[in-house]
């Protein structure tokens, strides 16, 4: 439970970064393509991008794992539960790192 | 100064009096609606409607009664010491649990009152249920004080455990459990997690954990610190609501949790300390 | 092992869709789940947004084309009204959840009010549905206001 205590606390302190972040500029502008690539470039807004998917995929996934956990009671739900939940936490994460990994890269048109 | 303070306490006493007689709605006859099945004979469940006279005193427990002496005596309900005390009358009246011989028929709206069988809890036939599982989750969590130090054979040394008011009051309003179920049937975990112990087991488990004079701490912390131990509880405080003793199981669930989570001073712990430092 | 009997009569999955019988705190809980689920859901659907970017302007702007609509608005909208509640409430259950703001045991006297169902319990949850509500309307200004 202190994961899931620990990890909701730090992604509602990230995610509150990540949104004033975005209100600098107006609503619109803020989503065109020019000005989200350059995000990506920013070292230190890569590395919050990157605490939001991982702490938002614990908390989120492990969140959805005890509501599952205690719909049903047997060795082979709470096994594939955690097992399914685990995998697509990780599949989330490794996603979203593509992402920011391949947005880095990227160059402005 | 006193005499102020009793002037105040009556003021509130006739203004709870008041409220109360407001509340209450009067009638003279009330339709029950009763969840009739048994289980064994395969009997689909159906509801029978069957009007009883009632007066301002009469409980939903003196209504089904009057029900079963003069309208239908085949009606299984159970039931004591219709006083609040034994926890048999356990039932969901108007969709919520609540003891039979504690709820005034007066106090319920409306003049038809659906009773059934307590929810999350095995049905046997009619209103009664199956208290086995509950029974077996109270008893997992060792509900004795158990002390390590004491030597029954040596009775020469036998002394008492002396308790302060403060130490008793750590743990009294978790003993005044009457087993009765409400808590178990209004959790929303137990409604789908068989394994989960429940408000009552845990709430007890705080009980002898705050008991100065139990030395099982650690043994009784490892029952509860289970995957579906008392993390599963969520605060729904729905136990605590529906609770006719007052015994509050969230509270003592959450103040087990504080101390598993180390976010509580553990009591027991500070006065060894001190005991140790008196010794030295 | 669980046996079959052991599941007659429970309330399952229908236990959890009736908030309104047990008061404010069973609310909470509800709602807590709810938000919870549906953040989760779009994050999930944020992280495969954010994709397109990897496949140059044109699907940027296809995907903007598609979220970017009064029912998108809408959508984000009340995902601000879910994770505002979502957080502030969950910052009042670690508190609570701790042992902490719910009071002492003491001794129980009729009517046996639950000293744990206590005002700073329901206040905590009316905040953070008023503060759900607030971060709505900011929301609604900045996404509707034509900024």
């Amino acid at each position: 439970m202190k994961i899931h205590y620990v990890t909701g606390l730090g992604a509602l302190f990230v995610v509150a970064v990540h949104i004033m972040m975005r209100l600098i500029m107006p609503y619109e502008l803020s989503l065109e393509y020019e000005n989200v690539i350059a995000n990506y470039h920013n070292i230190p807004y890569v590395i919050l991008l990157e605490s939001i998917l991982v702490l938002i995929a614990i908390h989120g996934f492990n969140g959805l794992r005890v509501i599952l956990l205690e719909l049903r009671q047997s060795k082979a739900w709470e096994d594939g539960v955690t097992i399914l939940t685990i995998a697509a936490m990780m599949g989330i994460v490794a996603y979203g790192t593509r992402t920011i990994i391949i947005a880095n890269g990227l160059g402005f048109e | 100064m006193s005499e102020q303070i009793i002037e105040k306490i009556e003021t509130l006493e006739k203004k709870r009096d008041r409220e109360k007689k407001e509340k209450e709605h009067v009638k003279t006859s009330v339709v029950l609606k009763v969840f009739r099945a048994n289980r064994s004979a395969g009997e689909n469940p159906h509801f029978d409607s069957i009007e009883v006279p009632v007066q301002r005193w009469t409980t939903v427990l003196d209504a089904l009664l009057h029900a079963k002496q003069y309208k239908d005596s085949s009606i299984g309900i159970r039931y004591s010491c219709r006083m609040a005390s034994c926890g048999s009358c356990g039932m969901k009246i108007n969709g919520i649990p609540r003891l039979a011989c504690y709820t005034k028929v007066s106090e319920l709206e409306g003049s038809t009152i659906t009773v059934e069988p307590l929810a999350n809890f095995p049905h046997l036939r009619d209103l009664v249920t199956d208290f086995t599982q509950f029974f077996a989750h109270h008893k997992e969590m060792k509900p004795y004080v158990r002390n390590d130090d004491s030597d029954m054979k040596q009775t020469d040394s036998l002394t008492e455990y002396v308790q302060s008011p403060e130490d008793l009051d750590r743990f009294l309003q978790f003993s005044y459990c009457i087993k009765c179920g409400l808590c178990y049937s209004a959790c929303p975990t137990v409604a789908t997690d068989t394994k989960f112990p429940g408000p009552q087991a845990l709430s007890q488990a705080y009980r002898y954990f705050s008991d100065n004079r139990d030395t099982a701490t650690k043994e009784r912390m490892d029952i509860v610190d289970d995957k579906h131990g008392i993390w599963r509880c969520h605060f729904a405080g729905s136990c605590s609501s529906v609770c006719p003793k007052g015994v509050d199981p969230a509270l003592g669930i959450q103040l087990l949790r504080g101390h598993l989570l180390g976010f509580s001073r553990n009591e027991k712990k500070i006065a060894e300390k001190q005991e140790r430092l008196k010794r030295d | 092992m669980e046996k079959l009997s052991d599941r007659n009569n429970r309330e399952g999955i229908k236990g959890w869709l009736n908030p309104s019988r047990y008061g404010w705190e069973r609310v909470s809980y509800w709602l807590q789940r709810l938000t919870g689920v549906g953040l989760l859901a779009y994050f999930v659907a944020h992280i495969f947004e954010t994709s397109s970017l990897t496949q140059g302007p044109d699907a940027w702007a296809a995907m903007l084309e598609l979220t970017q609509t009064p029912l998108g608005h809408l959508i984000l909208l009340l995902v601000i009204g879910m994770s505002t509640f979502h957080s502030v409430n969950g910052i009042r259950l670690i508190f609570t959840q701790g042992g902490k703001g719910l009071g002492n045991p003491g001794r129980p006297d009729y009517p046996y009010d639950a000293v744990s169902l206590n005002y700073r319990q329901k206040s905590g949850i009316w905040i953070a549905l008023i503060l759900a509500g607030v971060a709505m309307l900011y929301g609604a200004s900045v996404l509707f206001g034509g900024e």
